[in-house]
């Protein structure tokens, strides 16, 4: 009796992921829910647990490997196997300290597979091997021509056996990634001897390849446009400082920009729904709900935790969410889910010290809206030249489903909000 | 720089459908054959004129004594020369088919002998004594076999027959003997007792058509003896006379025992074949043979020697027409870089005399015999429809399914049409399907091919019209 361990579902519009580090060589006994593997995918890393108790009878894809969501990783055995004095186990955490903490009770020793369990089960395997179609004889020829076993594919005909359309289907989903991957390499230019001994060639993570695709396929798709304003920030800069100290106080979290932001955007969303709405082929899909993506900045670069249902949570809520999330982000421990699902996205580069910027979408999201620094800048009020905290703001928009009044009516609604928050509590 | 891509040696049914294939996926192919007609043994002296001569003395029996039950009345009379003439008919009609299909795939064809002068090189030795040299980048063998003589019998086509002059006797032998009962002596046995020889089939083993289904070929004998062929099996013959217009045949039980003679008008040696490789250049050319004289190949077809494969009677397997075009497409495949292929589990065997015999998969011995437990389902001919109004009652379908995962095993039909009947089962066994799959597939009314159907259900024990 052996049990396949596989890809778990890594989520919507996850499809693949690197194989990291194992925790178990083949041979070593695992329990249940130990972890086994990790894999990395687009934004953060998961642990793939045993499946069952056993030994780890093969490992079939190997550290670096990508892999496809439901892909064969290795498989788990009957028997006490090769039991590892605990020592080792620890040895192969230290190699990577920032994930011992992550695994779940990584030094419980193996629970030995019940001996009832090693009787029972083989029968009925045996009958399943039995009772397995056999491919079709004409997808049998496409699956050695494809370099396809039987296993790798979901038949769909009578007791799930393969069928030729199983085959194209799944040949095709492979060419489909492999051209993906195969298609630009375009040769870099010859640089100068004395040059290149200067140079160093490092491999993009897989994260930085995620976001290069994303973001280039955003600007492919999207009918990208950006459209600008400024906001006077004196009034949420004053109501912060009356209110700061009592908010922390109340709540336990500081009150930031970024929740007010969040508030002035769910408002304006609601006022302008296009903004909040994706192409699917030809039709728009409206969202009747609000998840804001915050982008934040993170050692392993850019993550876009969503805030979900913004509409409905307070200002400390927002605020409290956001601290938690930028925490997380730097230790790694986002949950994929919390990365997900996102409907418009914020981008803070004022942060940073960022004058202006021209954001780019979150795809397949429509709008984004870029933050930049606050600074004092002339500006006249009733005639007179006089210093105010001054921000721009920038939209980025898909312009095939929001329009250029639309988005600038947006914006000014963002601007109008911020400039005297109490349209914020009032629902203006 | 090769004349061609591939060229084929022998342009049966193996040959001929190899050169098509590989011509439809874009190869430059020239054939090689020795025979005027291309077709091979198959098309000129094997299924189809046999066929013609089994279709033609099957209505002439059938006029002679079935017609009067339909209320037809007729008194057939034979002419030969015409039926002959029709079989003629019949094969020229079949192998100017093939010399179109060569033609309009755009295959160049050299009608001489094919000898491999090396490798990618074949040396055409034209009927008058020209050579010409072929180069190509790969050479299929497809010379498929010819008739197996006796020790001490020398064949004559007039009095010691092989199937080849079997197929055109001058005249009706009063009494012929056939030596062999395996599917060529029971098909051509049967034509010359319709047509009115007394025909005594003589079999060294102790039943007839060995390796079909023990339980099938009995019913065979039975029905064939009742139609009055009279067989004499486990019997060897050990010596043969011939005696102006007689021959004499010396028989002696294969156990050992008291012999006899029997005197005929003709012999049909029918002991096998042999596959056809002399005069090739396969010692030459260092291609491996096994003791049976048959080119030694992988599961690609390919010989030892590289860019050399063979294909049908020349190496092992059933010497089936069927059996070589299959591995003729999996070959042209291969070397088009495709996953070219060849299941053997499921190539179907039929016996063209009436009723017919047809079986695709494992006889119940082998089952036995491998230790698997499987079910029987049979349903006998006389209980379906058709048959009944047909006449056509003799026979019975057997589904032989694994017993724990009801997967068909093996199917045997003895019956009309069995040869036609048998491609259901052929495909469902393809298809990995069970009885009870079969069992819930429609199947028309009034066909044959509800006995297929019910068969399926005795399996389960519930057919329905028994």
């Amino acid at each position: 009796m052996t049990t396949e361990i596989r890809v778990p579902n890594l989520g919507e519009s996850i499809v693949e992921a690197t194989v990291g580090q194992w925790f178990k060589q083949a041979g070593d006994a695992v329990a249940a829910d130990e972890p086994l593997v990790e894999l990395e995918t687009d934004k953060v890393t998961v642990e793939v647990p045993a499946p069952a108790s056993g030994v780890l009878a093969e490992i079939v894809v190997k550290s670096g490997e990508t892999v496809e969501v439901g892909a064969l990783l290795g498989a788990i055995g009957d028997g006490a196997g090769t039991v590892k004095p605990a020592k080792r186990k620890r040895a192969a955490a230290a190699s990577r300290p920032e994930m011992a903490g992550a695994r779940a009770a990584p030094d419980v020793p193996p629970v030995p597979t019940e001996p009832k369990k090693l009787e029972r089960e083989p029968s009925p395997r045996e009958e399943i091997s039995l009772n397995e179609m056999p491919p079709s004889p004409a997808a049998r020829k496409l699956l050695v021509e494809s370099d396809l076993g039987a296993d790798e594919v979901a038949g769909s005909g009578r007791r799930g056996q393969v069928l030729k359309e199983d085959v194209i289907k799944a040949a095709e989903s492979l060419l489909t990634r492999e051209r993906k991957v195969k298609a630009p390499p375009a040769p870099r230019a010859p640089v100068a001897a004395g040059d290149a001994a200067r140079e160093e060639r490092v491999r993009m993570t897989r994260l930085r390849q995620t976001i290069a695709k994303r973001l280039k396929d955003a600007q492919d798709t999207a009918a990208m446009l950006t459209t600008f304003n400024d906001v006077d920030m004196s009034a949420v800069m004053r109501l912060r400082r009356d209110h700061r100290d009592d908010f922390e106080e109340q709540h336990g979290v500081k009150l930031g920009f970024m929740g007010i932001f969040v508030k002035a955007a769910v408002q304006a969303l609601q006022e302008i729904p296009s903004v909040n709405a994706e192409i699917d082929g030809e039709d728009i899909v409206y969202k009747n709900y609000y998840h804001i993506g915050i982008a934040v900045g993170a050692e392993r670069g850019l993550v876009v935790p969503v805030l979900r249902d913004a509409d409905r949570m307070s200002l400390a809520e927002i605020e409290g969410t956001i601290a938690d999330f930028g925490a997380r982000a730097q230790s790694g421990k986002l949950g994929l889910e919390e990365l997900q699902g996102g409907t418009f996205t914020i981008s803070n580069g004022g942060i940073f010290g960022s004058l202006l910027s021209t954001p780019i979408l979150n795809a397949p999201q429509s709008g984004i809206l870029g933050m930049h620094r606050i600074e004092e800048r002339a500006v006249v009020r009733d005639g007179a030249i006089v210093a105010r905290p001054m921000m721009y703001l920038a939209l980025t928009y898909d312009h095939r489903l929001v329009d250029g009044k639309e988005a600038v009516t947006f914006l000014v609604n963002i601007k109008e909000s911020l400039e005297d928050p109490t349209r914020l509590a009032l629902d203006l | 720089m090769s004349d061609y891509d591939l060229i084929v040696i022998g342009t049966g049914p193996g040959g001929y459908v190899c050169a098509i294939r590989a011509a439809q996926l874009g190869m430059t192919v020239a054939v090689v054959e020795k025979r005027a007609t291309h077709g091979g043994t198959c098309l000129n002296v094997g299924c189809i004129p046999s066929k013609a001569l089994l279709h033609a003395s099957e209505r002439y029996a059938e006029s002679a004594d079935g017609f009067a039950e339909m209320g037809i009345k007729v008194k057939p009379d034979l002419d030969l020369a015409a039926m002959l003439a029709f079989k003629d008919q019949g094969v020229k009609g079949n192998v100017d088919g093939v010399a179109f299909l060569l033609r309009k795939h755009k295959i160049d064809h050299f009608h001489g002998t094919g000898r491999i002068a090396g490798p990618g090189k074949v040396e055409v030795t034209f009927i008058n004594g020209e050579k010409k040299a072929l180069e190509a980048k790969s050479i299929v063998v497809a010379t498929g076999s010819e008739p197996m003589g006796l020790p001490g019998i020398a064949i004559d086509e007039k009095r010691v027959l092989s199937s080849t002059g079997a197929l055109s006797l001058p005249e009706v032998p009063k009494r012929l003997a056939v030596i062999g009962a395996g599917y060529i002596g029971l098909e051509l046995g049967s034509v010359w007792s319709r047509l009115g020889a007394k025909v005594t089939v003589i079999e060294m083993l102790d039943r007839v058509a060995p390796g079909l289904d023990g339980e099938v070929a009995r019913q065979l004998q039975r029905v064939l003896a009742k139609q009055g062929l009279e067989f004499k099996l486990g019997t060897k013959v050990t010596g043969l006379e011939t005696k102006g217009k007689r021959v004499k045949l010396s028989l002696e039980p294969a156990k050992g025992g008291k012999a006899e003679t029997l005197e005929c008008d003709a012999v049909l040696v029918a002991v096998g074949r042999v596959p056809n490789t002399e005069g090739l250049g396969l010692a030459e050319a260092r291609v491996e043979t096994d003791s049976r004289g048959r080119i030694v190949v992988d599961e690609k077809l390919a010989t030892n020697v590289p860019g050399i494969y063979a294909i049908g009677d020349v190496i092992a397997g059933p010497m089936l027409a069927h059996k070589a075009e299959e591995e003729g497409v999996a070959v042209a495949e291969t070397l088009a870089g495709q996953a070219g292929h060849v299941n053997y589990g499921t190539i179907p065997s039929v016996i063209y005399t009436a009723p017919e015999v047809a079986s695709v998969g494992k006889t119940e011995e082998e089952l036995k015999q491998a230790g698997v437990a499987y079910r029987a389902g049979k349903f006998p001919f006389t209980a379906n429809g058709r048959a009944k109004v047909n006449r056509t009652t003799e026979g019975f379908v057997k589904i032989l399914a694994d017993e724990a995962t009801d997967r068909v095993l093996g199917v045997h039909i003895i019956g009309a049409d069995a040869g036609t009947m048998i491609a259901e089962a052929a495909v469902l066994m393809e298809f990995g399907g069970s009885a009870e799959d079969l069992a819930r597939i429609c199947h028309a009314h009034p066909t044959l091919n509800e006995a297929v159907k019910e068969a399926a259900l005795a399996v389960d024990k519930r057919p329905i019209h028994m």
